[in-house]
């Protein structure tokens, strides 16, 4: 489990990083914490001729606070994260989703820009952002920038709308309202596993903006406004009959088990947000 | 203070092992070294047209037309019906499971005997897998191994008069169960380092093994060198579970590559060809029917067995321990008189079928404690109930259970009486009965089982291999200083065999452990021993040194009643000195006298001097036996599959404890195994017999979030056949969790009217069937 030879590089200017990612066709990749890039390395599941190490290059490592955005650098770690060091554009959410990925020597190295662009079908932050309604910072090989909202970012199983010669620079989250609320559950086999099942939840009563997302459904991240509304007008999680039909609705291929946890992981997400604990 | 027989002596091993100083096959560095890649079959079944070296690098690559003077590796086996199987140790003329070495490659680093690797060309004609071993029993199925004309490496069958219980049982339960395959997932797997000592004109052998004499014979036998060429030294060793047991294909390769190029070649084995080459263990079926009166007493047993044994019979132990196990060791602790068994050992495109910690007990004791549960519930009583009435009784001990198997010694339903009350089972009933108005599902699950340890002679003779072990040997030395070496030729790969042996000897010389040294592994410089299975290094080892340490302070007595001008029976031995009254000498006074002063001692001194070697094996050849009782509580989530360990007890009697302290941590270690098997662990198989779980995270293990705070409580019944009174021990936590967990976990959903047979119980499982059974279910989210 060695991986096949490659050159690394460690550029600290970032339009170079993204020419040099663009230049190669697709031979080229980012390399940030390496915890999902590293192990298909070893295994020789890809191997690409050259390998752009982003985690020095500038701003990428930084938090940021606007007065409507949270701003996190795509190299920030899960565990910078987990410790609080970012501004919760929702009390205690980042730190809630950070904390519960992998297992520290994992969160020390994994960055939440990795996470995204791996755009792992099972991963957390991709559920959890698209639940806050955050976006990507994307900067091509001229230095120019776009957002890329969540909802438009992950393409399906490993994909994303990133161009080869992009690099993802930052997270951008809005702040939500004071009285927000939010729930988070992953079901898994065991602690800091892959989940089985995500359901995320986010209700702020003064913008109206209410969301529940289901991740772990194979492909992107499944949105479902019929159910944060329900929950909204309500005040209650739908029935599982609800979640269920919602589910089987979406398209998705999904089996019993997974579409009974989903519908569970949701149920207790919404309770949470909602309960007064 | 002691440090002998009894006391909770730290180990000895942990100070290296435990701050990185540990030396493993990895860590050995010699000259000129290369390091080795294998190349592997992609295909589990098919016939090999070609394996063509990379131009210009063929003399950095072997492969079987290499390897032509090599012979197959050919566990012969007594027994009756048996076909043994001939593995080449590079595939020849076929590959019969993905992972199958094909061709071995070395550079100078490990990387680049990967690129090299990647570079072999090889061409496989595809033939049909043979995957599941219940149809590969059936005449029909594609042919792993053409001459035999079948797939069946043994059948065995036991016979008894079920017809008639059929006919007047009272009560009849028929189950079907089946564990998963496994991988026994070492911290360390498997490693060799080979290289030709011209000195010694050997070849030396590092390996990663538990049983460093056995390799040596099977390296000399395979590749046709006198033994006295062979050197085999295990060093410290990162876990073995029986995964290491046995003659590995590898170890031959790279002693072979090492010989011919006269270059030391190291290989290690990663964790993906661990879980994919070494996926050989654990997977049973069982179809039982067990006949009872109205009060669930067994009346009797119909059983048949399936092991899915792979592709090859692994040397020395054969494919067929597993399944002769399984079907001598299925009635375990229960007195009942009328048992028919048959045993299917069946070749898949699987790896080699190798005992792990408990070989077939848990596979056994799973389908027999949830079948004691299963006539429990069907003549509504409570289990342990049932249990404790099924057991062989203390009054009727020794006991020879109906397939003849000798119990020494034990009180079998005490264990489970200990474990009730340990557990609260009352108390449980209660609390499980509130839970589920409130909706939450808890369930108690109790699993009692013997472990056969030490097996001898005679078991494994009956068992028709091809190597018995006898008596196991060892030396005990006092050094000119005085100090104390232990030399035996098993291994502790984990065990703490290193402290035990030390305290043994400790407890007959007085000398404190820290003052005993004991060299093991390395077959240069200790005496034979067949190495660490089957429990039987405390029994066998551990009698060894009890047997020279007596011997020797035997001498030490002659000496010092020498020197203290007295007669030896009139000599003390405390504390590391021999006393007469208050007059005394040390060790070392002994030790200089013997080396150094000479013309202090007598001329008609006793000449065998301060070493002696001394062999030992127990008074019975058929092994002794520990049992245990497990309970555990579990409360299962109906909404999402996942089950939570509330409570686990474990009750065991293992004869003289020699160090309680490491006697927990293999309870301990062995029980977090047992939860593996239990709730994750799962080897998957595509159609094509293609592995699915290939990295950790697909294969789950459980990690310390997924385990309970044990609690453990201990008789002490001496077994009146062995040294001490010891009995065989290291096994037997892995052995029981299945069993306890899965009856906890029936217990808990039996309001859904759900039974669960078959291992891991993992939450796809439980959740489909409780999807299965209530298809409107609207439980709480
Ligand atoms: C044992 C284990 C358990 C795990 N469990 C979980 C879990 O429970 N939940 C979870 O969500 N994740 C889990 N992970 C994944 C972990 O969170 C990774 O850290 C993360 O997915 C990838 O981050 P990274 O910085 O290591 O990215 P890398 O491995 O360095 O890169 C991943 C991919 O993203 C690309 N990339 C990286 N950064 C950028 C960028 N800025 N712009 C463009 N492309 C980029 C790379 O080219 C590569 O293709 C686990 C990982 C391991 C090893």
């Amino acid at each position: 489990m060695k991986p096949a030879p490659f050159e690394l590089h460690r550029p600290s200017d970032t339009a170079l990083a993204a020419r040099m990612t663009g230049g190669g066709d697709g031979t080229i990749k980012p390399v940030a914490g390496g915890q999902s890039l590293g192990p298909m390395l070893n295994l020789r599941l890809t191997r690409p001729a050259g390998l752009v190490d982003i985690t020095a290059l500038p701003g990428l490592t930084d938090l940021r606070e606007t007065a409507t955005h949270v701003e996190i650098g795509a190299a920030v770690t899960h565990a910078r994260i987990e410790d609080g060091a970012c501004p919760e554009p929702i009390a205690g959410m980042l730190r809630h989703v950070a904390g519960g990925i992998a297992y520290r020597a994992v969160r020390n190295r994994g960055t939440i820009g990795g996470s995204l662009c791996h755009a792992d079908p099972a991963a957390d932050w991709i559920t959890a952002l698209t639940a806050l309604g955050a976006s990507v910072v994307a900067t091509g090989g001229t230095g120019t920038t776009r957002e890329i909202p969540m909802t438009e970012f992950m393409l399906g199983a490993y994909r994303t709308a990133l161009r080869p010669d992009e690099i993802a620079t930052a997270i951008r989250i809005p702040r939500h309202s004071p009285g927000a609320r939010w729930g988070y559950h992953k079901i898994c086999r065991k602690v800091g596993e892959f989940a089985d099942a995500i359901a995320a939840f986010v209700a702020d009563p003064q913008t109206r903006v209410c969301r529940a997302v289901f991740g772990s459904t194979g492909g992107a991240p499944l949105v479902s406004p019929v159910l944060a509304a329900h929950a909204a007008r309500t005040g209650t999680p739908a029935d599982l009959a609800m979640v269920k039909a919602e589910l089987g609705r979406s398209g998705l291929s999904l089996g019993a088990v997974k579409i009974h946890q989903l519908a569970v992981a949701h149920r207790r997400a919404v309770a949470e947000a909602l309960s007064d604990g | 203070m002691s440090t002998g027989i009894g006391e909770r002596v730290l180990r000895k091993e942990d100070r290296r092992l435990l701050n990185g100083q540990a030396r493993f096959v990895g860590d050995i560095r010699l000259p000129r070294q290369w390091e080795a890649a294998f190349v592997r079959s992609p295909l589990a079944h098919g016939r090999i047209r070609s394996v063509t070296k990379p131009a210009g690098l063929e003399d950095r690559v072997f492969t079987a037309a290499d390897l032509a003077d090599v012979r197959p590796i050919r566990a012969e086996s007594s027994l009756p019906s048996y076909n043994p199987s001939d593995q080449y140790p590079l595939a020849r003329d076929k590959v019969r499971f993905v992972g199958e070495c094909l061709a071995i490659c070395i550079a100078p680093t490990r990387a680049e005997a990967e690129d090299l690797a990647e570079r072999v060309e090889i061409e496989i004609d595809p033939l049909p897998p043979v995957v599941d071993a219940l149809k590969a029993r059936e005449p029909g199925s594609a042919l792993l191994h053409e001459d035999w004309g079948n797939n069946l490496f043994l059948t065995t069958f036991f016979d008894g008069d079920i017809e008639t219980l059929r006919k007047t049982a009272p009560v009849i339960v028929e189950r079907e169960y089946s564990t998963a395959r496994q991988c026994m997932n070492p911290m360390e797997g498997k490693g060799t380092l080979a290289h030709w000592d011209e000195k010694a004109g050997q070849l030396v052998v590092y390996t990663s093994t538990q049983v460093p004499h056995l390799i040596r014979t099977g390296i000399s036998e395979f590749l046709g060198i006198d033994q006295g060429q062979v050197r085999v030294i295990a060093p410290d060793v990162g876990g073995g579970f029986g995964y290491k047991c046995v003659l590995q294909p590898e170890e031959l390769s790279v002693s072979w590559v090492a010989r011919r190029t006269g270059r030391p070649i190291r290989w290690t084995e990663d964790r993906r060809e661990h879980l994919v080459a070494g996926a050989n263990t654990r997977q049973h079926h069982y179809k039982l029917t067990a006949f009872a009166d109205e009060r669930g007493r067994l009346l009797g047993m119909d059983a048949e067995i399936t092991v899915d044994v792979g592709a090859y019979s692994v040397w020395p132990f054969t494919a067929c321990l597993e399944a002769a196990q399984a079907g001598g060791n299925l009635p375990g602790p229960y007195d009942f008189g009328i048992y028919r068994c048959r045993t299917w050992s069946v070749a898949t495109n699987k790896p080699a079928f190798t005992p792990y910690r408990g070989v077939a007990r848990p596979g056994v004791c799973f389908a027999m404690e949830l079948t004691i549960d299963a006539i429990a519930r069907a003549v509504g009583r409570e289990p342990s109930e049932v249990r404790k009435e099924n057991l062989v009784p203390a009054a009727k001990m020794p006991y020879t259970n109906v397939t003849k198997k000798f119990y020494d010694s034990g009180d079998y339903p005490e264990s489970v009486a200990q474990a009730e009350k340990a557990i609260d089972l009352k108390g449980f009933r209660a609390r499980q009965a509130a839970a589920r108005a409130e909706g939450r599902h808890l369930g108690i699950g109790f699993s009692t089982f013997t472990e056969q340890s030490a097996h001898g002679t005679k078991v494994f003779a009956a068992w028709g291999l091809p190597l018995v072990p006898g008596y196991d040997q060892a030396m005990v030395k006092i050094t000119p200083s005085g100090s104390v070496e232990v030399r035996s030729g098993n291994h502790s790969f984990g065990q703490g065999l290193e402290t035990t042996l030390a305290q043994v000897a400790s407890e007959w010389l007085t000398v404190g452990t820290d003052r005993i040294s004991v060299v093991m592994g390395d077959t240069g410089i200790t005496p034979y021993s067949t190495g660490a299975y089957a429990s039987r290094g405390m029994v066998m080892s551990g009698g060894a040194v009890s047997k020279a340490a007596e011997v020797l302070a035997g001498r030490v007595r002659r000496h010092a009643a020498h020197l203290l001008q007295c007669k030896p029976e009139d000599i003390r031995l405390a504390e590391g000195k021999a006393w007469h009254g208050e007059a005394h000498v040390g060790f070392e006074d002994i030790a200089r006298a013997w080396y150094l002063r000479p013309d202090q001692l007598p001329d008609d001194v006793e000449t065998a001097g301060l070493e002696v070697t001394e062999g030992y094996k127990p008074d019975i050849d058929t092994g002794v036996f520990t049992y245990a009782t497990h309970a555990a509580i579990v409360e299962v989530d109906p909404d999402t599959g996942r089950v939570a360990i509330e409570d686990y007890f474990i009750f065991e009697d293992c004869g003289r404890r020699v160090n309680p302290l490491i006697l927990e941590g293999q309870a301990y270690g062995g029980a977090a195994q047992g939860i593996g098997t239990a709730l994750f662990e799962e080897v998957l198989y595509d159609a094509n017999g293609q592995p699915l779980t290939s990295t950790l995270a697909d294969y789950i293990l459980p990690g310390p979030a997924e385990l309970p705070s044990f609690r453990l409580g201990h008789a002490e019944t001496l077994s009146p056949y062995t040294r001490h009174g010891i009995k065989g021990v290291g096994e037997g936590a892995a052995i029981a969790p299945g069993g306890a967990i899965v009856n906890a976990v029936n217990d808990a959903l039996s309001p859904f009217g759900v039974e669960l047979n078959s291992l891991p119980a993992t939450p796809e499982r439980i959740l489909g069937a409780i999807l299965r059974a209530t298809p409107e279910t609207e439980a709480a989210g």
